[in-house]
Formats: C-alpha cells, sequence, structure tokens
C-alpha cells in the first residue's frame, strides 16, 4: 500500500516536472502543445473512491495552473476528465470485470484498449482546456483544430511514455 | 429532510464536481478581471523559482544569439552619443537645459517565463514592486513592442503579451499619421492583424509601424512590425492589415519595462475633465 502510494507520488512529481520544465518551453508550430500531465489522472487505480479522483485531479491541474500562469483552467478540465472517468471505464469494462487492484496502463489492459481509452479522456480535457482558454465561439474551428492536433501529440507522447517507462511487463 | 440528506449523499459525486468547477471558474474570473491577491503569491514565488532555474539553462543555450542582439543595440546606442557625431558648426551655445523634463525612464529585466503558443500569452519577468514596477506599464525589447504589465509581486511581474486575446495597442503608420489598432488573432505568433485603418489611406507593403502617441503606456514611435499584407473586402470601410511582428516572441530574454512619469498627471487631467463634463 504504502509503496504503491509512493510510486504514485513519484510518478506525479516526474509527470508536473516533465509537463512544467520541457513540455511548457516545446513549440511546435505554435499550434501543438502536448499536455502529458493528464496521464497521471488516468493511471490511477480503478477502484479509487470517485471523490478522491476529483480531488486528484484538483490538485494536478492547479499545480500545472501555478506553473504555467493559467490559474484555472487546467484545473477545470482535469476535474471534467475526471467526472467522465469513471462512466468511461463503465462503458469499456473488459467481459469479467476489472482486476481489484488493476491501474488502467497499456501493459495491463492492452494496446488498444488503452488508445481508445486516452484518446477519449484526452480529447475531453483538451476540448474543456481550450475553448475555456478562448472563451468564445467566433473562433471556433480554429479552435478545434488545434484540439484535434494537440490531442494527437498528447497521445503519442502518452502511448510512447507508456512503454518507455515503468515495470517491464510481468507475466503473471 | 432526511430524504433529501440521502438525495444529496447519493449525488454526492456530481456535487463534488460542481463545487470544484465552481472554485475553478472563480479562479479563472478572478483571474482574469483582479490583481492576484496573497493566497497565491507565495506559490507563485515557489513556482517563479523553479523557472528561473529553467530559465538559466535556456539563457546558456541562447547566449550567442543574445551577445549579438545586445552588441547590435550597444552599437545603435553608441551611434546616438553626442561623441559620435561630427560638430559641423563652429559656434556652440550652450543652455541649461530646462525646456526637456524627462518623460520615460527604463527598468532592465530579464524574461523568466514566456510562452507564444497558447491563445493568452504571459511572460514572467524578475523585476517586481521592489524595483518599482506597476500594473500597466509598458514593455519593450530592443526590437520592438512586448506588451503590457498585468501582475506585480515583490520580486516579479507578469506581462500581458502582444500575443493575447485581449491586448490592444494603438499603432500608426511611421510616414504618416493615419492610426489603428493592432490586435492578434491567435495562429502564428509572428504575424498581428492591425484593424480600423480607413479605407482612404495609402500605404504599402513594407511601411514600418511605430507606436502611437495616443497611448500613456508605450512611448511614441517604437517598432511594432511591417506591413505583410492588406485586404479591403468589397462593402468595409475598413483595412484588414497583416503585421509582420517586428518582436520575435520566441526568443526574448531581456526587456524593458517602461515607467511614464507623467502618466498619473495625463490621466489624473483627463478624469478630471470628464468628471466636470458630467455635471
Amino acid at each position: 500500500m504504502i509503496t504503491e502510494l509512493l510510486v504514485f507520488l513519484f510518478r506525479f512529481l516526474i509527470l508536473i516536472l516533465v509537463q512544467v520544465v520541457v513540455l511548457n518551453n516545446v513549440q511546435f508550430s505554435g499550434f501543438i502543445n502536448p499536455f502529458v500531465y493528464i496521464m497521471f489522472i488516468m493511471m490511477l487505480p480503478v477502484r479509487m473512491p470517485k471523490t478522491f479522483l476529483l480531488l486528484a485531479a484538483f490538485i494536478t491541474g492547479l499545480v500545472v495552473d501555478v506553473f504555467s500562469n493559467t490559474m484555472g483552467m487546467h484545473a477545470a478540465a482535469c476535474v471534467f476528465m475526471a467526472y467522465v472517468r469513471p462512466s468511461v471505464l463503465r462503458i469499456m469494462a473488459p467481459r469479467d470485470g476489472y482486476e481489484t487492484e488493476s491501474s488502467p496502463s497499456a501493459k495491463e489492459l492492452g494496446f488498444t484498449w488503452f488508445l481508445i481509452y486516452a484518446a477519449t479522456l484526452t480529447f475531453v480535457h483538451h476540448f474543456i482546456l481550450f475553448y475555456i482558454e478562448v472563451f468564445r465561439f467566433s473562433e471556433f474551428f480554429t479552435t478545434l483544430l488545434r484540439i484535434l492536433l494537440s490531442s494527437v501529440a498528447t497521445l503519442l507522447t502518452i502511448m510512447i511514455s507508456q512503454y518507455l517507462f515503468g515495470k517491464p511487463i510481468n507475466e503473471k | 429532510m432526511r430524504s433529501l440528506f440521502l438525495l444529496l449523499w447519493r449525488n454526492n459525486f456530481t456535487l463534488l464536481f460542481l463545487f470544484l468547477w465552481t472554485i475553478c471558474f472563480y479562479l479563472i474570473i478572478r483571474n482574469n478581471n483582479f490583481q492576484q491577491v496573497s493566497v497565491f503569491n507565495s506559490t507563485n514565488k515557489i513556482s517563479a523559482s523553479v523557472l528561473e532555474a529553467v530559465n538559466y539553462i535556456k539563457e546558456y543555450i541562447n547566449l550567442k544569439e543574445n551577445n549579438a542582439s545586445l552588441a547590435r543595440e550597444n552599437a545603435r546606442l553608441k551611434s546616438l552619443l553626442p561623441d559620435a557625431y561630427y560638430e559641423n558648426g563652429v559656434v556652440k551655445t550652450i543652455i541649461a537645459d530646462s525646456a526637456r523634463s524627462q518623460q520615460y525612464s527604463f527598468i532592465t529585466s530579464r524574461v523568466v517565463n514566456n510562452s507564444v503558443n497558447r491563445r493568452n500569452n504571459y511572460l514572467t519577468l524578475d523585476k517586481g514592486s521592489l524595483h518599482g514596477v506597476k500594473k500597466d506599464m509598458g514593455v519593450i525589447s530592443s526590437s520592438g513592442v512586448v506588451g503590457i504589465v498585468k501582475d506585480v509581486s515583490q520580486h516579479y511581474c507578469t506581462v500581458m503579451s502582444v500575443l493575447h486575446k485581449n491586448t490592444r495597442i494603438s499603432t500608426r503608420f511611421k510616414n504618416s499619421n493615419y492610426f489603428g489598432s493592432l490586435v492578434w488573432d491567435g495562429s502564428d505568433s509572428k504575424i498581428a492583424s492591425l484593424l480600423e485603418v480607413p479605407k482612404h489611406v495609402k500605404f504599402n507593403n513594407g511601411d514600418t509601424l511605430v507606436t502611437t502617441v495616443y497611448s500613456t503606456i508605450f512611448p511614441e514611435g517604437i517598432m511594432v512590425g511591417i506591413v505583410s499584407g492588406s485586404e479591403l473586402k468589397p462593402g468595409d470601410n475598413f483595412y484588414a492589415i497583416k503585421v509582420r511582428l517586428s518582436t520575435n516572441f520566441a526568443n526574448l530574454s531581456h526587456v524593458y519595462i517602461v515607467d511614464n512619469l507623467l502618466k498619473s498627471e495625463q490621466l489624473g487631467l483627463e478624469a478630471q475633465t470628464i468628471s466636470t463634463d458630467d455635471n
């Protein structure tokens, strides 16, 4: 239990640091902006109480906000994503349910499953984030394009890091 | 009453979600309208020091370029010194200069955080209220206009850059006095648009645009950019002009904060005129 907590804390710190120190400074053509830190919320345990999930998402978003001068925007997007997550998990549940201790990852639930799961949540997060940032509908389609391109960039980073880091696939 | 509590308890997930969202939107709205106050100042100090460390490394990477641009500016400034001029006249009269008084003073500052890829971009500078920075001061770089100071803490200030949807900069053509306001449409960090230029104005691609004297924020004649294209839709009375910004926002590192010493006098007078007009 304690080691698991430490793993999550470590992942939280690393992802936030990577986001704030590296990715916030990366500029792909002024349009694309990967937000890899949302992987932390995606990978919280399936059985985690929903209220904790919301609070964890809120804190994660708030920390990123403090570092990128966007008070409240990331927090709002993260909280919404966490609000949607249980429904997504329920719809995508495997036939015999989730294992009690499992947390969603490409290694535990397979590449395709995780890709669909991550794509849904990434899109939800980016949709809220970008529209809150723009806060007007006159640039609807430009913003939508930015959302789609950034979602692809985020998704790509998330999928790569799924296989680069973490425990090697253990045969149970 | 009991069933009400039961209902609340059963929906606690949604309620907590709504509660957190309310907080988020409160933060977003407050941050857009007011000064950031006490609660987040300490956290900002932490984040600013991390960002400063990152910037320390970035500065090394850009050192060569920065040196070159500083050297260029030094050369330009040196060429303005009296020593650089050849004295043509024979008789020289010296007047104790009471005819001029200083209107602008400049505070040099380093950029410790910067972005160009959002819809609303901000910079963080390493000078704050201790150094005399106040809200609504202008910020310029050696190549042109950068933005307007938004919030100030003791050691840092945040700057609403030109690349922000609420920034409007009063801009005129250098060779004529026609003016318009410069806004950024959010796509390319090198291109902005100049609006409200009436259709009878004549100009060419490549014309230089500078700040006007109407704003109390920037000195007159600070470079803004160059006309790179224009469009006049049939039936429109105003041009839509594309402007290539002279400031490269992607690699800003040293900027100047402009302190207009006569600003409060001017604004006070104008406010007085308007209030007496109302009576």
